[in-house]
């Protein structure tokens, strides 16, 4: 609950100084955030749109909050996911023939495996060569966005006489996922995984090697769990996540894979995984909150001329009063508690620790 | 009997091998087409600038016992405040100084979160990044346009050697401070007091403090001081480079300087050295993409500069050793 409490003070310092660069260039914070809202949940289409917004953002932030349990940074899950959504869009239109309950699994599986290798590099590098993971899925960030934009722009194309702009052809009406209502299904599954990993963490001897892992290396050691096979488990398992977040993505909302659609999903996997305390419980709300700020943001560039990118700015300051415990602590004069998981990324920096 | 010099041989014998080769090839390049060769590696230096900056900027951080993986975000928020100087005033001396004071910020904000708050330090970091990219994407306007750049000056004399005038001695002036510099960083951290408190404060903060060394102060000045060069870094690109701005405009270069920082083992000199491959290998890249030798899409050449990240990193990572107390907050008793 305490936590909770963390995570609410954080998000509300962050509106609150949002407000003062809003106040700064001439906006009244009142405006920019009733348009904000309005936008994120003003109608059903509204409340769609957020979700769809929250629904990548589920997944990238579970991906995230996965590989902090074995004190594992995966700044990497951007990568990962953009490549989840170019191989689900590639199955999704150059498979044909299948019927709509075998293509969109399969295209989901596709993107997913991808996602899953793509991370499993980082985490083999860590193992065996002490590379640290943070340098290394930045770097792949930038590859996977070289590598795409080729695809999408070479192999791939959509060779349509209109086309002129490097994207792939849209995927097959049998590959997309439906829409419930105002009920995106991708969401509905992103809640599903969150309760999968939730399970996967807590009631498994693996999900309590991965935590043992995170807590002291050493330790789980000497207690004979293998760390090396943990680690890449937890790379190869959070990347996983992040890909199926892109398949979810270009099968759910975009219909292909087009560069430049999916920008910054993964690193908002982060701020949502630490306003989520790492919990996978945590990252749906978190999530539902950044996808908000995204849906409403055009509403509030339209309504106040804003530029969307405040919304960058606030989730920068929720990150930042998040990871101030410290300082929050003081501000609501709360103690720490004993036994508390404390997330340490920064051991093993440079050598092979 | 040993003397100095065999020993001197057999401690470096790689780096020798590597110089005596570098040479050679150089010459064999120079021999087949002269302006080309000037021309990568002059294009070598410039793209080794900024690289060296974060590197230095890197291991000033680290020496001290801050890990700082924001050197991007302070790249980028001192480019983006250099190009608005430079668009209000016109000056490229007050834009520079500008950037410099920015990067100095983004350090201080750093230290402030690793040694004040205790954050962890790489999620400090994140936070800079991220701060930097917000800001820099909520401030831009398209339209702006910086009023010139800075120009090389040929240095008398020195500039007409053949390979190595035109190579290193008709720079622009951020080229030249960023060269005077790496000697500079060289020369403090082996050779004064300063040098020598930074190095026990990243290696063991406890023994330090017992000497009365004040770590949070030490940490607090190094980073903020490190944050100038990141600045410097950012003003370079704006004003030296590419004479504007664009949204990310720093495309992973304060990522990159970490990987040579750490193939350069912490140490200036050969960071420097590491600058130089960093920038050949972009250089090279250009130059084969330019002459159409290549039939390689161009995504493919893109990403010559990460996957040697990478490479170099699984190559030398678990074989370098980082200062001690790297990452660690430290807790006064």
């Amino acid at each position: 609950m305490r936590s909770v409490l963390l995570s609410l003070t954080a998000i509300a310092l962050a509106l609150f100084i949002g407000a003062l660069i809003l106040l700064a260039s001439g906006v009244s914070p009142l405006v920019a955030y009733g348009a904000l809202l309005k936008g994120a949940f003003g109608d059903a289409q509204a409340l769609q749109r957020t979700l769809e917004k929250a629904t990548p953002l589920v997944f990238s932030g579970l991906a995230v909050a996965f590989a902090f349990k074995a004190s594992l940074f995966n700044i990497g899950a951007q990568g990962q996911l953009l490549l989840g959504a170019i191989i689900a869009a590639a199955v999704g239109f150059g498979v044909e023939g299948l019927p709509p309950y075998i293509h969109a699994p399969l295209a989901l599986l596709a993107g997913a495996t991808a996602g899953a290798l793509f991370a499993a590099i980082p985490g083999v590098l860590k193992v065996y060569t002490g590379a640290h993971e943070v340098i290394t899925t930045i770097m792949l960030n930038y590859i996977a966005i070289n590598l795409t934009d080729y695809l999408a722009d070479g192999p791939w194309k959509d060779r349509s006489p209109m086309n002129i702009v490097a994207r792939t052809p849209a995927i097959l009406e049998s590959a997309r996922l439906p829409t419930w209502g105002p009920i995106p299904s991708g969401f509905v599954i992103s809640v599903i995984l969150a309760g999968v990993i939730y399970w996967l963490l807590w009631k498994t001897t693996f999900g309590f090697e991965i935590r043992t892992v995170g807590q002291n290396r050493h330790a789980a050691r000497y207690a004979g769990i293998s760390v090396a096979k943990v680690m890449i488990a937890t790379m190869v398992i959070s990347g996983l996540l992040a890909g199926l977040g892109g398949a979810v993505e270009t099968q759910g909302v975009v219909g292909r894979y087009q560069p430049g659609f999916n920008v910054g999903l993964g690193f908002e996997g982060i701020t949502i995984a630490l306003l989520a305390k790492t919990h996978p419980f945590g990252v749906v709300p978190a999530a539902l909150l950044v996808g908000a700020m995204k849906a409403g943001s055009s509403q509030m560039q339209f309504a106040a001329d804003v530029a969307k990118e405040i919304i960058d700015v606030i989730q920068a300051l929720m990150l930042f009063f998040i990871s101030a415990e410290f300082l929050l602590r003081r501000m609501l004069r709360m103690k720490e508690e004993a036994g508390e998981e404390k997330l340490v990324l920064s051991t093993g920096w440079g050598s092979g620790d | 009997m040993k003397t100095p010099w065999r020993t001197f041989f057999r401690q470096n014998r790689g780096r020798m091998i590597a110089a005596v080769a570098l040479v050679l090839f150089v010459a064999y390049a120079y021999n087949r087409n002269a302006q080309i060769t000037e021309a990568v590696l002059a294009s070598s230096l410039r793209q080794s600038i900024p690289l060296i900056l974060g590197a230095l900027c890197g291991l000033i951080g680290e020496r001290s016992g801050i890990i700082n993986i924001g050197i991007e975000g302070q790249m980028l928020m001192a480019a983006f405040v250099s190009f608005l100087v430079n668009v209000k005033t016109g000056s490229l001396i007050l834009a520079t100084i500008a950037g410099v004071l920015m990067g100095a910020l983004m350090g201080w904000a750093l230290a402030f979160m690793s040694v004040t708050l205790r954050i962890d330090q790489i999620i400090g970091g994140t936070v800079l990044n991220m701060i930097a990219f917000g800001l820099t994407g909520y401030f831009y306007q398209v339209g702006l346009a910086t009023k010139g750049k800075f120009q090389p000056i040929a240095i008398p004399l020195l500039s007409k050697i053949p390979i190595i005038g035109p190579v290193f001695f008709q720079n622009p002036p951020l080229t030249y401070l960023t060269l005077v510099l790496i000697f500079v960083v060289h020369f403090f951290l082996y050779y004064t007091r300063w040098g020598l408190r930074t190095r026990a404060v990243g290696e063991h903060p406890r023994a330090a403090d017992t000497l009365g060394i004040d770590v949070y102060r030490m940490r607090y000045m190094n980073v903020t001081l490190a944050g100038m060069l990141a600045g410097l870094a950012g003003a370079y690109l704006t004003l030296e480079a590419v004479g504007s701005f664009e949204r990310m405009m720093t495309n992973g270069r304060g990522f990159v300087a970490l990987a040579v920082m750490i193939f350069g083992k912490w140490d200036p000199l050969s960071a420097w050295g590491a600058a130089l491959l960093f920038g050949f290998a972009t250089a090279l890249q250009t130059q084969l993409q330019f002459m159409g030798a290549l039939q390689i899409p161009h995504q493919f050449i893109g990403m010559l500069p990460y996957l040697l990240t990478i490479i170099v990193l699984a190559g030398v990572g678990g074989r370098t050793r980082p200062p001690a107390a790297v990452g660690q907050p430290y807790v006064k008793e």
